[in-house]
């Protein structure tokens, strides 16, 4: 049975990207001919009823995000696109520039329409390098039908869009260390004494959102915003797009309603565990997510019921582990991943990580002391509370939710008890 | 290691990246991302970066700055092509190890090691979203996944002499 939703994803495959006709013919640009209609209260009072939240992690309502954009006022004002996809099990945004890109454009010029912006940047990582040209072409296309440039469809808009690169650091992803990289830095966040939306790249006010939120808005217009709820539950509207890999045999990015639960995501979507094999644990929302055993799988998969049990749907990635992985072993990889990718600014999260690592080490060569599991819950809690940004205070939520459910697994390796003083 | 020769093919063809940027420091990232695509060694040599942030009015520490940041931008010299094998936690789970024995074995290097041609370098990625084809490494710009012995060895000879 097929349980994925066409909402966001339904040109996936339909046309080639390098055709803008074959955008127009599918129903391309008709959201921002209704969202120029509409005018910009109409467009946030409905992305506010849509529930929209940003799907790169954060989860704040779009809706709000843009009218807070929208009241700031400037001559200059941006949009930037976030493609900084570098959260690992994640890559349905490079589904959507792949198989989509004309619609994150249109997304991109509704923004620009209610908010009353300029200048529009897509940054894209490094990583996905052989997709610069190819946006770079949707861009140019756009361009050349009117949709981009001057007094966009007759609506007085001025606006542009340029692809930027990154170049190959996770903590860009995070709005601020992005900008000061769009600026010629070094992607270091910065101290969010006012929101970027007022004073954001080159100190101007300035909106940036996930590719897939961005994405979300011309089908929300054009379907109608009553039509787009009756997706999802009442507290999670709509759908989303997920990134299922792992141990898993039908690994990509699907297309789900919010409520589904996490074993038919798995077996129906998913088609099951590779070889045959058990299900151990799933970890949700790539490797700043929390870990939740097999027996949890038949909770449902949205905001509210993943934050019961202490986790988040985050950007969106479902990884799965079988049977034959050893949790400690996992979060070894994981905390490599965060202690090559820590930027270094803050304390809590450089030494933090640095100090999580050694002693996760010792509970994989299974020399771990009885301390040690209370010592990594106290790193995990300061990093958690102190960090400077996202990166350092997610980083240990992998390893604390292993903790929660697999004590055993921890205790295992312990084979001393170390005498501090 | 030799020291690096700048030639005035080279001069020129940074002349041109820093015109297409209108001289911009702003765009100092995207600006040494692109000269280090046109350099065989995969990497800004010091008088490179030294030119670089003359011409755009930056200090070299700045220039540096973002070099040593970027795991994109490189400081020491590399292989003709760069392969880069995944071990996120993603690629863990697919068993990247298994991999990384047939990269190893095929190109008689070891990991973070250039071969003695100059040809290859063998690295680590952190993760380059190509978690649907897991295990998989990247050659340059292009990414390979579902990896096999018989398909590793396959794409590298098509590096070969190259």
């Amino acid at each position: 049975m097929n349980r994925t939703v066409n909402i966001i994803s339904k040109n996936f495959k339909k046309y080639n990207p390098e055709s803008i006709e074959e955008y127009l013919e599918l129903g391309g640009f008709e959201a921002l001919k209704k969202a120029i209609e509409m005018g910009p209260q109409e467009i946030i009072s409905t992305l506010k009823t849509s529930g929209l939240k940003g799907r790169g992690g954060a989860a704040f309502s779009t809706g709000r995000k843009w009218e807070y954009s929208a009241n700031v006022k400037g001559d200059k004002k941006f949009i930037i696109c976030n493609a900084d996809e570098g959260e690992p099990a994640t890559f349905k945004d490079r589904y959507l520039l792949e198989y989509d890109p004309f619609k994150v454009i249109e997304g991109m010029i509704i923004a620009a329409y209610t908010t009353g912006s300029t200048d529009g940047y897509i940054y894209i990582r490094e990583e996905y390098k052989y997709l610069h040209n190819k946006v770079r072409k949707a861009i140019e296309l756009a361009e050349k039908h009117g949709f981009l440039g001057k007094n966009i469809l007759g609506s007085g808009l001025n606006f542009n869009i340029k692809v930027v690169s990154g170049a190959g650091a996770y903590v860009c992803g995070e709005s601020t260390a992005l900008i000061e990289s769009i600026e010629g830095k070094s992607g270091r966040p910065r101290l969010k004494l006012t929101r970027t939306s007022k004073q954001g790249l080159f100190g101007l006010p300035t909106l940036v959102n996930n590719v897939e939120t961005l994405a979300a808005v011309p089908p929300i217009l054009e379907m109608g915003v009553e039509e787009y709820i009756k997706y999802g539950t009442h507290t999670s509207k709509g759908t989303k797009l997920i990134s299922l890999c792992g141990n898993v045999n039908k690994p990509g990015a699907y297309e789900v309603p919010f409520g589904i639960t996490l074993r038919e995501i798995i077996y129906d979507i998913g088609g099951g565990i590779k070889d045959g094999k058990q299900l151990k644990f799933l970890q949700l929302g790539g490797a700043s997510g929390a870990i939740i055993p097999a027996k949890l799988i038949d909770i449902k998969y949205c905001y509210e019921d993943l934050e019961e049990h202490g986790a988040s749907v985050g950007s969106g990635a479902i990884l799965v582990a079988d049977e034959t992985n050893k949790v400690t072993h996992f979060l070894k990889s994981v905390q490599d991943f965060f202690i090559h990718e820590s930027c270094g600014k803050c304390t809590p999260c450089r030494e933090g990580n640095r100090q999580l690592t050694k002693i996760i080490n010792r509970f994989v060569t299974g020399n771990a002391s009885v301390e040690d599991l209370k010592t990594v819950e106290k790193f995990a809690n300061v990093m958690k509370y102190a960090s400077f940004c996202g990166l350092g205070q997610t980083a240990p939520t992998a390893l604390l939710t292993a903790i929660k459910y697999f004590p055993v697994e921890f205790y295992q390796q312990i084979d001393r008890i170390r005498k501090t003083s | 290691m030799d020291k690096f020769k700048v030639d005035q093919e080279l001069i020129a063809k940074i002349d041109r990246i820093l015109e297409s940027y209108d001289y911009d420091d702003n765009s100092v990232v995207n600006i040494l991302l692109e000269i280090q695509s046109h350099i065989p060694e995969n990497y800004i040599p010091e008088e490179v970066a030294k030119y670089v942030g003359i011409e755009l009015g930056i200090p070299t520490s700045k220039v540096y700055d973002v070099i040593t940041f970027f795991s994109a931008i490189n400081d020491k010299p590399k292989g003709r092509h760069v392969v880069q094998l995944c071990k996120s936690s993603v690629c863990r789970l697919n068993k990247y190890q298994t991999i990384r024995d047939v990269l190893e074995e095929e190109l008689k290097i070891k990991m973070g090691e250039t071969t003695k041609d100059g040809q290859f370098t063998l690295r680590y990625s952190a993760c380059f979203g190509a978690c649907d084809i897991s295990p998989a490494f990247r050659i340059d710009d292009k990414v390979y996944g579902n990896l096999t012995k018989g398909k590793i060895k396959e794409i590298i000879n098509t590096y070969r002499g190259l």
